[in-house]
């Protein structure tokens, strides 16, 4: 966790204000009820799928904050909720995607979880591990080319995405053109059911960064102001001009991968259970009472306020109306379109 | 650049040429347009297209890209939905394997996938084709592979002046266009170019040759081919045959098939891709489904020999590529038929 200043005694906070460690437990707080939201409408059988970031809570949460809304841009995977959230979606889109409702930002087309918003300059992705990456390269190369300042690329994946060529083929490129790109690989020790070790012979991702020309860093992806810590420099070092990064935070996934999936198949109960005792959401509440930013009443009145606020997002976007059959057919091509002309 | 002005309007120019006058007009007018591929810069690329241009356009616009065919293509979808008009090469059609997923997977699906919010307008030209020696993995025709995904626009032209007209269209396209360019033109093609700037639309086919015995449909080299045959069986034979070049594949030109259909009552279609699943199948059935009672004999392909390339030895390669002699029998037979 967090570690304490040694001069002052105090919290190690980067620059954060109370108001800002508060927002962190917050989003990591609304990242747990969306998550279990999504398995309870999956389970009463309203919604056929869903996915879970259970365990990237503090991760996502920091390095939501190293964002600046309005000029960079996030290009994220499936298990990003919380820097979705972070970034400015709200609890109602998280759910429209959820339900597949038609004023979702994709019209009901993708999975849940596949955000797409031009205003929250947050890139439409797909489910191909590793095929938005060299997207956020492209989006880098932009910035840069228009010489626009103080803008940068968060790009995001699992530990598995990095044994894609296109991973590879985009940490080259970017490093070749110093682009203002930052590779946020959050490791999480799971692909689907392949552990870490089928992976890869060398489980430190971070390393890596030496071999392309870019430096790397790894932090403690459970602790959210250590998580912040890390990107923010490295975002501060691609607005300047100083080029990519490598930084990996380690976490882990506690759910199954998705609601079609039976962790219980590849690893156990017991061991699931042992890594919760590191769980980032009741030791972020703790660190923020034991430094007195919040007392444990504040904390209480956080979940409730979150809780209230999930039940009427799920409230409003399930009675929001799905897409009409005839959206189907709509944006293939600019304008109409037949498949003969 | 030029070989002769003919008028002052227009100026001969072969195939390559007409693709490095229209890249270099694109570069010059808007400054949003990058191209990026394997040895652009300096090189020129292989067939000395983009000579020169890096010392205009600099190297962030004419970008020499790492062998890494997936990522040129993903960087380019990338560039493309953040607000750049990126002309991506992929050095030779046979290359194009590993851009695969970037192409159907993510270019053609950006616009659909995101409900309209993200575009990807993206040209990726490539250099197809056989009758160079180009051997297995110089030679392919790729059209088939790709033709089958809607939100791409496919696109092979035979004519410099369609070289011209249809490249402007891809590049002012606001969805994924892949450009075929059939690499045996590229220098054995020469036409009149009109000068200045002009577009020729995706989905109209043109008629190179009126007849009324037979309609054929082609493209790409083939079309010259078939052009050169049917006009020999014109003039020694009296046979009256009707040339189609389709120009784009994606869209394609419905009406103008079915016209001359309707006219001929008798169609062959003919590429130098596979026969088995290639444009001839899907022409096939589209006239089947539309035409069949206008029909006066079975329809015909005349098409690649299912093999998976053409061989590097000459014998392999003239087995598997149709000649106009070849096309000119064919024609003959359909008409007796």
């Amino acid at each position: 966790m967090a570690k304490t200043d040694v001069k002052t005694g105090r919290l190690e906070r980067h620059g954060l204000s109370d108001e800002q460690l508060r927002a962190l437990l917050r989003n990591m707080l609304l990242q747990r009820q969306l998550d279990n939201r999504g398995f309870q409408l999956n389970r009463q059988g309203k919604v056929p799928f869903a996915l879970g970031s259970e365990g990237h809570e503090a991760l996502q949460a920091g390095a939501a904050m190293a964002f600046n809304r309005g000029k960079d841009i996030l290009a994220p995977y499936y298990r990003d909720l919380g820097l979705c959230l972070g970034i400015g979606l709200s609890p109602y889109e998280i759910l429209l995607s959820i339900f597949a409702r038609a004023a979702d930002h994709n019209g009901g087309r993708q999975f849940p979880n596949h955000y797409s918003s031009k205003a929250a300059g947050l890139m439409s992705f797909s489910s191909i591990l590793a095929a938005h990456i060299p997207h956020a390269v492209g989006a880098a190369y932009a910035m840069k080319y228009r010489g626009e300042k103080g803008r940068a690329v968060l790009v995001t994946c699992g530990d598995g995405t990095t044994s894609e060529g296109e991973w590879h083929e985009s940490m080259n490129f970017a490093a070749i053109h110093k682009l203002p790109l930052v590779m946020l690989v959050e490791n999480n020790e799971w692909a689907i059911s392949t552990p870490l070790e089928k992976q890869m012979a060398q489980p430190e991702i971070w390393k890596r960064a030496k071999g392309y020309g870019m430096p790397g860093a790894r932090f403690n992806g459970f602790d959210p102001i250590e998580t912040y810590g890390a990107v923010k420099e490295a975002m501060d070092r691609a607005r300047a001009g100083e080029g990519p990064s490598l930084v990996e935070g380690t976490c882990y996934r506690y759910l199954a991968h998705s609601t079609d999936d039976n962790d219980m198949t590849y690893r156990t109960k017991e061991v699931v259970q042992e890594r919760r005792k590191n769980d980032p959401v009741p030791r972020f509440e703790a660190l923020l009472v034991e430094y007195g930013v919040m007392n444990e009443k504040d904390v209480e009145t956080m979940r409730k306020d979150v809780l209230r606020e999930t039940n009427e997002a799920t409230d409003a976007a399930e009675a929001q109306p799905y897409p009409q059959a005839s959206d189907l057919y709509t944006h293939i091509y600019e304008g109409a379109w037949e498949p003969w002309q | 650049m030029a070989v002769s002005s003919s008028s002052a309007t227009s100026t001969v120019m072969n195939n390559v040429e007409a693709v490095r006058a229209t890249l270099y007009e694109a570069l010059k007018n808007d400054d949003r347009t990058v191209i990026l591929g394997e040895d652009v810069g300096a090189r020129g690329n292989v067939f000395l297209i983009t000579k020169d241009f890096i010392n205009e356009f600099g190297p962030q616009r004419i970008i020499d890209t790492p062998i890494a065919e997936a990522s040129i293509v993903g960087i380019a979808v990338g560039m493309a939905m953040e607000g750049l008009r990126p002309i991506a090469e992929i050095q030779f059609a046979d290359f194009i394997y590993p851009a695969f997923n970037q192409i159907v997977g993510e270019a053609a699906k950006t616009r659909y996938r995101s409900n309209g919010e993200y575009t990807c307008p993206l040209v990726i030209r490539t250099p197809y084709g056989g009758g160079v020696r180009g051997a297995l993995s110089h030679s392919v025709s790729i059209e088939a592979l790709f033709y089958h995904v809607p939100g791409l626009k496919i696109v092979a032209p035979a004519f410099p002046a369609d070289v011209k007209g249809l490249l402007n269209t891809a590049i002012d396209d606001n969805d994924p266009v892949l450009f075929l360019e059939h690499k045996k033109t590229y220098r054995l093609i020469k036409g009149e170019v009109p000068d200045g700037h002009y577009t020729i639309p995706f989905g109209k086919a043109n008629v190179l040759k009126e007849g009324t015995q037979l309609t054929v449909v082609s493209y790409g080299l083939y079309v010259h081919w078939a052009l050169e045959a049917a006009q020999k069986l014109q003039l020694e034979e009296g046979l009256s045959v009707e040339v189609i070049d389709l120009r784009s594949i994606r869209p394609m030109d419905k009406g103008a098939i079915l016209r001359s259909v309707e006219k001929t009552r008798k169609l062959l279609v003919i590429h130098e891709d596979n026969k088995f699943g290639g444009i001839g199948a899907e022409i096939s059935a589209m006239v089947a489904e539309n035409a069949l009672f206008h029909l006066d004999a079975p329809i015909r392909r005349l098409c690649a020999p299912d093999v998976p390339a053409m061989g590097y030895a000459l014998p392999l390669e003239e087995e598997y590529m149709s000649s106009p002699a070849e096309m000119a029998d064919a024609m003959r037979e359909m008409v007796k038929f």
